[in-house]
This record gives structure tokens, sequence and C-alpha cells, in this order.
């Protein structure tokens, strides 16, 4: 990738970041900050291609140390969002339960 | 030997990236945050099976094991954790995603070139370190393994600038050299700097450097990006970190102070540092039935609660007492402050979890005008979010930071477990007001006997 690339790829992917997140209510900020938390986990991707291109046994243990660090951020916090937001979900049920 | 090409392999990561613009917001609307969190899990399972599938690596069965591993690690963590402690999981997460960018970097170091390459390295050693033991520091600050008062020791500013420099030369000289050494001791230097930042925080404001820390993993995952040459995390990363400056900002505010001041107030004043100190002034202290009489002979109630109710695991007993009220005919309403409980929202899901209805729960903005014509104020188990301090002693740690009215209600009733400080280490003057009565105990107890005392009215 040349830097101009990179630059490109980096300066749109802040202006998202910042638009898709902008007006959300007090409400979901600890599931909003939990989701993004799990997408940052994507750095399992990196783990891997460090630890399958390890060429001493030092580098590997360190890069599968990182391997389980990220899948435990990656797969942990997807799963505890959801968790959260199965709550929220419920919820809304009940309230249309007593509704009807 | 590779199974795709390139173009499938850069079609796939557009894929996933795709995939998490669309979770991040679907997460800001309660209707698709659902949906929007299970896209994001999608993103990143198309994520690790493209770089299978792409890349010629060896040592493949390690690196499944350690993913099953890691797994089998996590699944039951998120499942079991219960909802008081998921702030500290979502720390402890967050930690450990920052600590596997630097470990990646760090390994990369080797095979360094370039200077952008170089800096790239450096960078995500250095934040990615931070972020990891920033983040264990505040997992024990939530967990309260250690205290949740800011931590201050004689000389730490002049510790601060000396590793600040120390962080420079070292960044410097990783660039410069690019040798592994150097990249350890760097490494070494952002795990003392991530430690020092967050212990002078105080424990209210831990959930704004929660999220700090996770925008700063957030960007350390998108240098790591750039020194993989991998667009995925590169997008993913910058994503991450934009929108997590983003909602670090929306909950400072909230809380009514910078993000700078949150993390550099306490060397500011010296008066920060609340007292623990129990206090012996005189307080009104009533019975659950003096309490049931207040509640049941009201018209509107309005109901404040906070961490300690969430603790006692009294959302369910609170929810039956809110309906053997409204069978009465009296109004009962919530006033949810933003950072009731220990991160914004937190209360929310709380109370989902006892299946109180969405309609009652009502935003601090919303229910503030209502407490003047409201008879009872009942607070269970909150204390800082109704501090008047915040708004009359510029001295207070909680100065500035908007507050609940409980004070311009008729009655204050405060369930508590005793006249120890809140989490935020401050007195509260309301608990001494002529219109507040206390009734001490668990929050639960002290419920359950409220509930039947009105049920006897």
């Amino acid at each position: 990738m040349d830097a101009i690339n990179i630059l490109t790829f980096f300066v749109l992917s802040v202006f998202v970041g910042f638009e898709v997140v902008s007006k959300v209510s007090s409400t979901l900020h600890t599931p909003l900050m939990s989701g993004a938390n799990a997408i940052h986990g994507i750095i399992l991707v990196g783990a891997i291609l460090v630890a399958g291109h390890a060429d001493s046994t030092w580098k590997l243990v360190l890069a599968l140390l990182a391997v389980l660090m990220a899948t435990v951020n990656l797969v942990g916090g997807f799963v505890v969002t959801d968790r959260m937001l199965e709550m929220f979900g419920g919820k809304k049920k009940a309230s249309e339960g007593n509704a009807s | 030997m590779s199974l795709i090409g390139v173009e499938v392999e850069a079609l796939l990561y557009l894929f996933a990236a795709v995939c998490f613009i669309l979770a991040l917001k679907g997460l800001s609307s309660p209707k698709s945050a659902r949906r929007g969190n299970l896209l994001g899990a999608l993103g990143a399972l198309v994520g690790v099976v493209t770089v299978f599938l792409a890349e010629e690596l060896s040592n493949i069965g390690w690196i499944l094991i350690v993913i099953g591993v890691g797994s089998a690690l996590s699944v039951p963590a998120s499942r079991m954790v219960k909802m008081t402690q998921m702030p500290q999981l979502v720390a402890l997460f967050n930690g450990v995603g920052g600590g596997a960018a630097a470990i990646v970097a760090l390994l990369e170091l080797g095979v360094a070139d370039t200077l952008g390459f170089l800096i790239a390295v450096a960078f995500t050693i250095f934040v990615g370190s931070v972020s990891f033991s920033g983040s264990v520091v505040t997992f024990a600050k939530l967990q309260e393994l250690m205290t949740t008062r800011p931590v201050m020791f004689k000389g730490q500013p002049i510790v601060m600038v000396l590793l600040s420099v120390a962080t420079v030369t070292g960044a410097v000289w990783v660039v410069a050299d690019g040798n592994l050494l150097m990249g350890t001791i760097l490494m070494v230097i952002g795990l003392v700097m991530g430690v020092l930042l967050v212990l002078p925080v105080g424990g209210a404001d831990v959930p704004i450097v929660i999220s700090l820390l996770n925008a700063m993993t957030g960007l350390a995952v998108a240098a790591s990006g750039l020194v993989l040459d991998n667009t995925l995390l590169l997008v993913a990363g910058t994503l991450v970190g934009a929108s997590g400056t983003i909602l670090t900002r929306a909950m400072a505010s909230a809380m009514g102070r910078s993000v700078a001041n949150t993390i550099f107030g306490a060397f500011k004043g010296g008066s920060t540092a609340g007292s623990t100190e129990m206090s012996d002034r005189p307080v009104k202290s009533g019975s659950a039935e003096d309490v049931a009489i207040l509640l049941g002979y009201a018209q509107r109630v309005i109901v404040v609660p906070g961490y300690g109710l969430a603790v006692a695991q009294a959302q369910h007993t609170m929810y039956e007492l809110t309906k053997a009220l409204e069978e009465k005919g009296i109004e009962v309403v919530f006033g949810i402050h933003p950072v009731a409980g220990r991160m914004p929202g937190h209360m929310n899901v709380l109370l989902a979890e006892a299946n109180v209805p969405y309609e009652v729960l009502q935003e601090m903005d919303e229910v503030n005008p209502q407490f003047k014509t409201a008879d009872v104020c009942l607070v269970v188990g909150a204390n800082d979010v109704v501090n008047p301090a915040a708004k009359t002693s510029p001295g207070s740690p909680i100065y500035g930071m908007p507050i609940l009215n409980a004070g311009d209600a008729k009655q204050v009733v405060f369930l508590k477990r005793s006249m120890r400080p809140g989490f935020a280490g401050i007195e509260n003057e309301l608990l001494f007001e002529q219109n507040t009565t206390l009734l001490f105990g668990d929050a639960k107890d002290s419920l359950s006997k409220v509930l039947s005392a009105v049920k006897a009215l």
C-alpha cells in the first residue's frame, strides 16, 4: 500500500467513525462502547499473520499469546455485547405484552 | 499455498469492513442494536477466515488450538458475568486487545524497513502497552481490588514528565535503529505509563477512561494495519478510534467535565481526593413503615436507582414495589442519571434485566423539571448523582457534573447501606436536610420490607 492510499483509507474511516456514532443516546453508550471494543479484537487477523510467519519458537510463543489475547477480545466482546442487548430486547417484549 | 487470489481477499476484507461500519451504525439505535452487533461478529468471522484462506501460514494447528482456548475462556466468562460486573469485563477485553496489538507490532520489528513502517511499529507498541496496563488498573479499580479513589504519590508529575521524555526517546530509537531490545524497552515504558495515567483517576471517572483506552486500542490496531499492510485492520481500527473518541467526549460531557480534566484533574488541585470518614452529623432515619407511609400517601414518586440497587440484586424487588404503588394509583417514574451504575447507560441495562418497562425510565433532562411536583423521591443505592455538591461546591471533585435534582422533591428517602460516601468519596449534604429520611440496610432487604409495609397499608 502506498502512503496516499493509506492516508485516504485513514481519513475516510475517521469521518465514517465520527458520523456513525454522532447521535447516540446515553442509554446505548455502554453497548456501543462494548461493541466497538469487540471490533478492535480484529487484531486477531494480525496476530494470526504474525503467528503464521513466525520463524522461531519464542516468536511463535509470543505470537500465540497475541492470538489468545485477541481471541478473548474479539469473541468475548461480541458475546457480552449481545448479552447486554438481549436484555433490551426482552424489555421491549415485556412492554408489548403489557400493552396487549 | 493461498486458496484465494488478491482480488478476492480484498473484496472479502471490504465486506468485513462494511459489516463493521453497519455494526457501529446499528449499535447507535435501540431497535437495530442487536442486529448491528451480530453483523459486526459476521464481519470479524469473514475477516478471520479470509486471512486463513489468503495467506500461506505455518503453525496453523497451533493457531487454531489457541483460538479454541481463547473462545473457551471468553464465552463462559461473558455469558456468566453478573451485569453489575460487566464494565470491568469490557475493560479487560479492551486491555488484552491492546496487548495483542503491541505484541504483533513488536514481532514485526525484525521485518521493518521503511520509515513510515517503523513509526507505525513504535506507535502500536507504545499505545497498545498503555492500553493494556491502563485497562488492568481500571479493572482492579472497578473490581475494587484496589482503592477507587485517586492514587497520587509525591513527585508524580515529575515522573510523568520523565516518562514522556523516555517515551519520545525510546520511540525515536526504535524508529532509527529498529532492534528488538529497544522495542521491548518501549513496551515496558508504555506499561508503566498506562498504570501511572490511570492511577490518579477517581472511581467515578473510570468509565470515561475505559472509553478512552478503547479508542486508543482502536488506533493501535489501525497502526498495526499499516505495519502488516492489511486494510481491514487499518479501517476497523480507525473506525473504533474515531467513534471511541466521540463516545469518550459524549460520556465526559454527560458528567460535565472535559476529557483532559478527567485524566489530569487529580494533578491540579490537591482537594480532589475525597474523604472516607464517616460523618457523625445527625440524620433522620426512619423505619420501613415510615417509608411505606410516605410512599403510600404520595401522588407522584420518582425513583433514583444507583449502583447500590444493582449490587444488592434488588432490581426485581424494586419493580414489584413500583407495581404495588401503581396499583394504589400512585404515579411512579424512574429518573436515570446518564452515569448511574458504573458506565453510561449501565443502569438501563440493569433495569432491563428486571423487565422494568422502557416507558417509566426517564433520562435526566426529562425528569429533572418533575422533581418540583413530586411528593417523594426515593433514592435507592445512589449518592453522587443526587449530590448537590456538584452544583454548590467548586472544590468538589464532582463539581460541574449535572445531577438529578432530588432535593426539589417534597420528601427525599434514601435507602443506604451506611453513611459511607459514594464511589466518588464525597459527603452528600442532601442526607442532612430536614425533609430527608434515611432507611439503612441492604437495598433488597429494605425494599422487601417497604414492599410488604406498602401492601399492608
